[in-house]
């Protein structure tokens, strides 16, 4: 059965993305489903400035702007006011980038998981702090070049497992995501609408600038990460139900060197390099599996 | 019918909270403002109180909980202290930028290191320039009376800015006083409820707090401006209702005996209150002495505190706080309010009770008696060990 995506559109055209930019597709994907019944909150990230400047502003539904550290917690208070003025039942989505997230925003994301606070909880997650011109987060990949991680010192450490930080809290819901593939992401987002406490999408955002890419390959290169298992799409439910979506546990993975080696970021790398990053994700798609029970 | 309890300080900000009928509370426990949220969790857990708690991980998720909750148009309330106020401090700007009537009690208590829980206004003093209104209590009926005027204040569309009201540590946060709670009726026809103009809401969607260019931050920081000028007029207003219904009067300041007054002593909270036996005693000896107590520190009352000073000979100002390098905070606020006055009365600057140290009847009695002999100057330290 063919699985549309809604018609529906909450985003205007004419915002300050750059050109094939994996965070502003993403937003526009998860707003059709999430609709008009829907709160965003932003911190510091590429979406304080793609939404435009004051006066301007490019989301069909109320946004309020918050400061770095405080996606979750202003998601929270939002909800509950909301709860106590309106009575009534609305999405308060909390909208941050990678580095809103892994670094500078997890202790506000843990407080909210903890809670199981009423709230949507996207990473769209581009792997820099790319709206500051590329600086590495915690959630850039071992051996990728930013402004500061040079090629001839390149990013030393793996990238942090919020995944399993977030499954930690046991939360109701949570998923992972990419714009490549969205009906998987409709179809995550149909079902957490009807789940009560803290939901969290994990969304790989390709970024052209950060990543030295071509606009017209932002599609591509998200089904390369997701096929060769650098960012398999799964579930996870009350922290313990993982459910794996793609790519088949059944098949073997496409090699990583397709995908590093069209990004300019990765060029750098020697073949032992490529070679560690491939059994890296050979161990990370096993243990994936094993949770999985497959 | 109004009730009287024998309560701490403490409480008398959590009852106000509760007579101001808050929608959310967002809050993390630090002493000595413990109390204050302890209280508010047991209302909220039998339903004295209708609000939603969210019991966050620190006090600057505290602050953004309560900013989300009043852009949504919900009453929101919150207290701290010291570290946990220096914690919120960005967020203490947002609040003001996103002209949000939040409402916070600060429980004044000195900073570390070295590890302190004792009372000094540094705190509060150091987030002066954030944009909050800032009233300084001097009695725990004044903590609980406030909280209903600044909700008055600050929800006034003339003002749409944060209220902090500060009590003592210990000096007034622990200390049992009896304090006159209001009927929530009565106190529902003062304070009406919250319906603010914009709010985050589905039906009227908008974008608060965007990018904005030198080409309106300007004006925008204009009108907070503004709005604290004309803030003065709305707290008069608010205060001479509040006094109309329950009979309690407030001024921007207070001033005891100051008519006649020759020697001033400008002070602010608990130490204000000491100061009174003091004046007692000394006028019984002859002596044209008064106080000018500082209640509202933002928006500073200028006019109050030029026409209680100018006609006086001496004003001597006691700081229980210190800007390193400039002295006492409440010292140079007074002295600029005074500078382009023709006739001004000369301006001692003194350090006390840092660190909780007492300042008693005995430590205001040396102030006075050091100013009476000796010429002016912009610090001068009481009772230093060294």
């Amino acid at each position: 059965m063919k699985y549309s995506i809604p018609q529906k559109e909450l985003l205007n055209p004419g915002h300050l993305a750059c050109q094939g930019c994996g965070g502003a597709l993403a937003l526009r994907l998860v707003l059709k489903t999430l609709g008009e019944n829907t709160i965003l909150t932003f911190p510091a990230c590429c979406w304080s400035v793609i939404d435009g400047p004051f006066p301007y502003s490019s989301v069909k539904v109320p946004l309020f702007h918050t400061a770095f550290e405080t996606a979750a917690i202003t998601a929270a208070g939002i909800k509950a006011g909301v709860k106590k003025v309106e009575k009534e039942y609305v999405h308060a989505v909390a909208w941050a980038g990678d580095g809103g997230t892994y670094d500078i925003g997890i202790q506000a994301l843990s407080g909210a998981a903890e809670r199981n606070d009423d709230i949507f909880y996207f990473v769209y997650d581009n792997e820099a702090y790319m709206n500051t011109g590329v600086q590495r987060s915690s959630a850039t990949p071992k051996g990728a070049w930013t402004t500061t991680t040079p090629t001839t010192f390149p990013k030393s450490e793996n990238k942090k497992d919020l995944d399993a930080i977030v499954a930690a809290h046991n939360v109701p819901y949570q998923a992972t995501a990419c714009v490549s593939y969205p009906e998987d992401l409709t179809k995550k987002l149909e079902k957490a609408v009807k789940i009560r406490g803290f939901k969290f999408f994990h969304i790989l955002a390709p970024c052209p600038p950060g990543w030295k890419t071509n606009p017209e390959d932002t599609i591509k290169l998200g089904r390369m990460a997701v096929e060769s298992g650098i960012f398999p799409l799964y579930e996870i439910e009350n922290g313990e139900k993982y459910t794996i979506n793609m790519p088949s546990p059944k098949k073997e993975l496409k090699p990583v060197n397709e995908y590093l080696l069209k990004q300019g970021r990765f060029r750098h790398l020697k073949e032992n390099d490529i070679k560690e990053i491939q059994d890296n994700v050979n161990r990370r798609w096993e243990k994936l599996k094993r949770l999985a029970g497959v | 019918m109004s009730e009287q309890k024998v309560i701490m300080g403490n409480h008398a900000l959590s009852y106000g909270a509760v007579t101001s009928r808050v929608q959310v509370i967002a809050a993390y426990p630090i002493t000595p403002q413990t109390q204050v949220v302890e209280l508010l969790s047991e209302m909220c857990a039998d339903g004295t109180l209708d609000a939603e708690f969210i019991k966050v991980e620190s006090e600057h998720s505290a602050m953004a909980a309560c900013i989300g909750a009043s852009a949504a148009g919900a009453r929101a309330f919150t207290a701290t202290s010291a570290q946990g106020l220096a914690l919120m401090h960005e967020m203490l700007h947002w609040a003001v930028g996103a002209r949000l009537p939040i409402v916070m009690g600060n429980i004044n208590r000195s900073m570390a290191p070295p590890w302190t829980i004792w009372s000094e206004q540094t705190d509060s003093l150091s987030q002066r320039d954030t944009g909050w209104l800032q009233i300084y209590a001097s009695s725990n009926q004044e903590v609980y009376d406030s909280v209903l005027i600044a909700y008055k204040v600050a929800e006034n569309e003339k003002v749409s800015l944060p209220v902090m009201i500060i009590l003592d540590a210990f000096f007034l946060s622990h200390t049992s006083e009896n304090v006159t709670l209001i009927d929530q009726k009565d106190a529902d026809r003062y304070l009406k409820p919250y319906n603010p103009k914009y709010k985050l809401n589905i039906k009227d969607p908008h974008t608060f707090g965007g990018l904005t260019t030198p080409d309106w931050y300007m004006e925008l920081r204009y009108k907070i401006e503004k709005a604290m000028e004309d803030s003065i007029e709305v707290i008069k207003e608010a205060q001479k209702e509040f006094k109309e219904m329950f009979g309690r009067e407030y001024g921007l300041v207070e001033t005891y005996k100051c008519e006649d007054a020759e020697t001033i002593l400008v002070a602010v909270a608990t130490a204000a209150s000491t100061s009174k036996q003091v004046i007692d005693e000394l006028r019984a000896k002859g002596e044209k002495v008064g106080l000018l107590r500082i209640r509202f520190f933002r928006p500073f009352p200028y006019e109050d505190v030029r026409n209680c000073l100018k006609n006086a000979k001496k004003a001597i100002v006691l700081d229980r706080n210190l800007s390193p390098g400039a002295g006492g905070i409440v010292f140079q606020e007074v002295k600029s309010a005074l500078y382009n006055e023709p006739i001004k009365p000369k301006i001692y600057g003194y350090i006390a009770g840092l660190g909780g140290r007492d300042i008693t009847v005995d430590t205001i009695y040396k102030l006075f008696e050091d100013a009476k002999k000796s010429e002016p100057a912009d610090i001068k330290w009481m009772e230093v060990k060294l």
